[in-house]
């Protein structure tokens, strides 16, 4: 059962990319890449409950599927089913014609990062992350501007570089190993633990934090995050939506995978207050830019910095309820982005700009997908009743409970003036009164410039439900199901950072 | 530990290599001409690919063969080749505005090579090494991934960015051959692989610039801050 489903997860996509180059026709190639779309978010979720009896292997060791990986493929798997759905209507009122370049790419791009969580060996892993920089790449610089091709330029090389590190922390760990273990060993992560308590010291730590520079750059962790703010404005919204929902979660997973090697090679707390630390500096980042932010799209950039630094800061702290926390922010996380992404592209399609200076009264002009999008920011900022309010607030406990208490009260600190800032932006862009008292008199040739524009498209407005509705649910409601899975994902970690 | 116990006159013709490498690596820092830069990288791709040969046949280690032909093909052949492609198109043979000048590039990239030692000896210290062919390695390694980062931050024509990331990477496969001969084929062959897209996309990538902005000038784009 389990070969099956994993067939369908990677073929799927793969047929998507081959049959958008070869019949090229724009409605059929949405609808393939939705097709595919929708079957690998279904047999993710078939997956799911299976995946929890135990790391299966596949291909000769070289795929794994573990609870892990199989919860990280359901938020790529969410977000992959909702960006192609919101695509559709998106791609549509853009004038370009090319659209089966478009939806080659996309599901191209939703091929590697399905695959990366998959990766049992830990350089087919990095080639992994490297070939999802570099299929996205071009789908940030989609739109040919610029400003994107600027985006894309800086996203691939700082990401390249960045990354470069990880793989040259691989090498020296799988060096310190065969000093024991002799010259050629498979480069699993299971082997990785296994040789972990004999590695010199030295190494481990030199290697854990070249990797956790490497792939934190791909994640995004302040100070390597200067790429992302430019590449998620950029690229068209569905695009922004994958990157910062199921992009950064996919390279996480190599840091998670790290950290747990890095116990078992028992450095002692430095590698998790390295990690805490720069979670912690992410958010103070994130919070600074968020505050002052001028850029719509920019601003969820920032707030996916500030997110990202929570998750590493619930891995960071460990322990069965920082994994837990942890890993349902992941899940919420995915859901609310890609409808504060969805919100972002259809107000930019409104009002024509994407600074949120241009933005007044957005639900007298938008007032349903507005009302969704306040909605998602009411529930970004991490405030009940939504998803992401028990994921933060158990990362919180699981902080104050450890030795890293310090960060747990900065957490919470920037978590407040983030809060602030970020709906600040909101309720000048919902009910505050327009800066200039010219606009009165501009406000006819607005009116006019609103009804010349067809009305959104179905295909907008329907993703940015299906993401609230379970975001609400899961605010309102933690399955105990769930929890069963993350403690088997946190005893699978064995993590011992803190109880 | 293969490089600590070979003869003297293997180890120091691995040394010999080795540094050859990194020199070529100042060959790049010191130039600001766009051919040298390249002709650099293939020399240094020549050498990696003896030293992978060479330490197949000390090693016993067949498969590395494979590598040496295959480095030789791709990052010395075909990557210059693309590139050579990519200068001809752009009409530019030499950087013009460059952060810091070639010679305090030299004396940057020496302090980053002191550093490099340091670290490496410490290193070699902890584990028993000092003084073997592993150390040297080290030392390399993390130098020419320096110079490769300084390259990225002090250059601003494109394909010198694109370069230095190839120095990056190269840095990494010329330790990696020393330390761990023994690394699955699979893994090497397919970063061989990855680097060939990688250059592929840049060219792409090169050509957008080009036609959006005018220039393959990196420091010209500087609109998007904040």
């Amino acid at each position: 059962m389990v070969p099956i489903l994993l067939g369908v997860i990677l073929l799927a996509p793969l047929g998507a990319v081959i049959g958008c180059l070869g019949i090229r026709h724009p409605r059929f190639v949405e609808l393939l890449n939705l097709a595919a779309a929708v079957s690998v978010f279904l047999a993710v979720l078939v997956l799911l409950p299976l995946a929890l009896a135990g790391p299966y292997l596949f291909w000769g060791g070289y795929l794994i599927v573990d609870p892990l990986s199989a919860w990280v493929l359901l938020s790529v798997a969410s977000v992959y089913l909702l960006a192609s759905i919101y695509a559709i209507g998106y791609m549509r009122s853009s004038p370009d014609r090319d659209l089966y370049r478009f939806y080659a790419l996309f599901a191209g791009f939703g091929l590697t990062t399905l695959a990366g969580p998959l990766m049992n060996n830990v350089g087919v892993y990095w080639i992994a992350i490297e070939l999802t920089t570099l299929v996205s790449t071009f789908l940030v610089c989609f739109e040919l501007g610029r400003e994107s091709i600027e985006a894309a330029w800086k996203y691939i090389v700082i990401v390249s570089g960045g990354i470069s590190l990880a793989l040259l922390g691989i090498i020296f760990y799988y060096w310190g190993g065969s000093l024991i273990v002799g010259a050629t060993y498979d480069l699993t992560w299971a082997m990785l633990r296994h040789v972990a308590p004999q590695v010199d010291h030295t190494i481990g730590l030199m290697s854990f934090l070249l990797v956790f520079i490497g792939f934190g750059t791909k994640v995004g962790l302040a100070p390597m995050h200067t790429w992302l703010p430019d590449a998620h404005s950029e690229g068209p919204a569905p695009v922004s939506a994958m990157l910062s929902g199921a992009l950064l979660n996919t390279a996480m997973v190599g840091i998670v995978r790290f950290i747990q090697v890095s116990d078992a090679a028992q450095l002692g707390l430095m590698p998790r207050t390295v990690v805490v630390s720069i979670g912690a500096l992410s958010l103070f980042v994130a919070a600074l830019f968020i505050t002052r932010q001028t850029g719509i799209k920019r601003l969820m950039a920032y707030s996916s910095v500030e997110h990202m630094g929570v998750m590493a800061l619930g891995f960071g702290f460990g322990g069965p309820l920082g994994v837990a926390g942890a890993l349902y922010h992941m899940l919420g996380h995915s859901l609310n982005k890609s409808l504060m992404f969805f919100g972002a592209g259809n107000a930019m399609h409104v009002f024509h700009s994407k600074r949120i200076g241009r933005m007044h009264r957005v639900l007298s002009r938008m007032p349903v997908s507005g009302l969704l999008w306040l909605a998602g920011a009411v529930a970004i900022t991490g405030a009940p009743p939504f998803g992401l309010f028990p994921g933060e607030f158990t990362i919180l406990r699981a902080g104050l409970a450890g030795p890293n208490g310090w960060a747990a009260l900065i957490m919470l600190i920037l978590l407040i003036v983030i809060f602030v800032g970020f709906l600040n932006h909101f309720r000048a862009m919902y009910f505050g009164h327009a800066m200039k008292p010219r606009d009165e008199t501009r406000h006819v040739p607005d009116r006019s410039a609103a009804e010349r524009h067809e009305p959104l498209s179905g295909w907008c407005l329907v993703p940015m439900w299906l993401a609230l509705i379970p975001l609400l649910v899961l605010g309102l409601w933690w399955p105990q199901s769930f929890m069963h899975y993350f403690s088997a994902i946190a005893t699978e970690l064995s993590m011992g950072g803190s109880p | 530990m293969f490089a600590a116990q070979l003869p003297p006159l293997v180890a120091s013709l691995f040394s010999l290599v080795a540094i050859a490498s990194l020199l070529l690596s100042f060959v790049m820092l010191g130039s600001r001409w766009l051919t040298d830069y390249l002709v650099a990288f293939a020399a240094q791709s020549w050498l990696i690919a003896c030293l992978s040969a060479a330490i197949g046949y000390y090693g016993h280690f067949p498969e590395l063969y494979v590598i040496a032909a295959l480095t030789a093909l791709f990052r010395g052949v075909v990557l210059p080749y693309l590139i050579l492609g990519i200068i001809k198109r752009l009409d530019v043979d030499r950087e013009m505005h460059e952060r810091l000048s070639p010679s305090a590039c030299l004396v940057v990239g020496a302090l980053l090579v002191l550093f490099a030692f340091l670290i490496s000896s410490h290193l070699g210290q902890a584990l028993g090494l000092s003084g073997t062919v592993a150390v040297l390695a080290l030392t390399v390694m993390l130098s020419m991934k320096l110079i490769g980062f300084l390259m990225l931050t002090v250059r601003n024509e494109a394909l010198s960015q694109i370069l230095a990331l190839l120095v990056l990477e190269n840095g990494i496969f010329l330790g990696s051959q020393i330390l761990v001969p023994g690394m699955p084929l699979l893994i090497e062959l397919v970063i061989l692989f990855d680097l060939l897209v990688v250059v592929a996309c840049f060219g792409v990538l090169v050509r957008f610039l080009l036609a959006q902005t005018g220039t393959s000038d990196a420091s010209r784009l500087r609109r998007l801050v904040g």
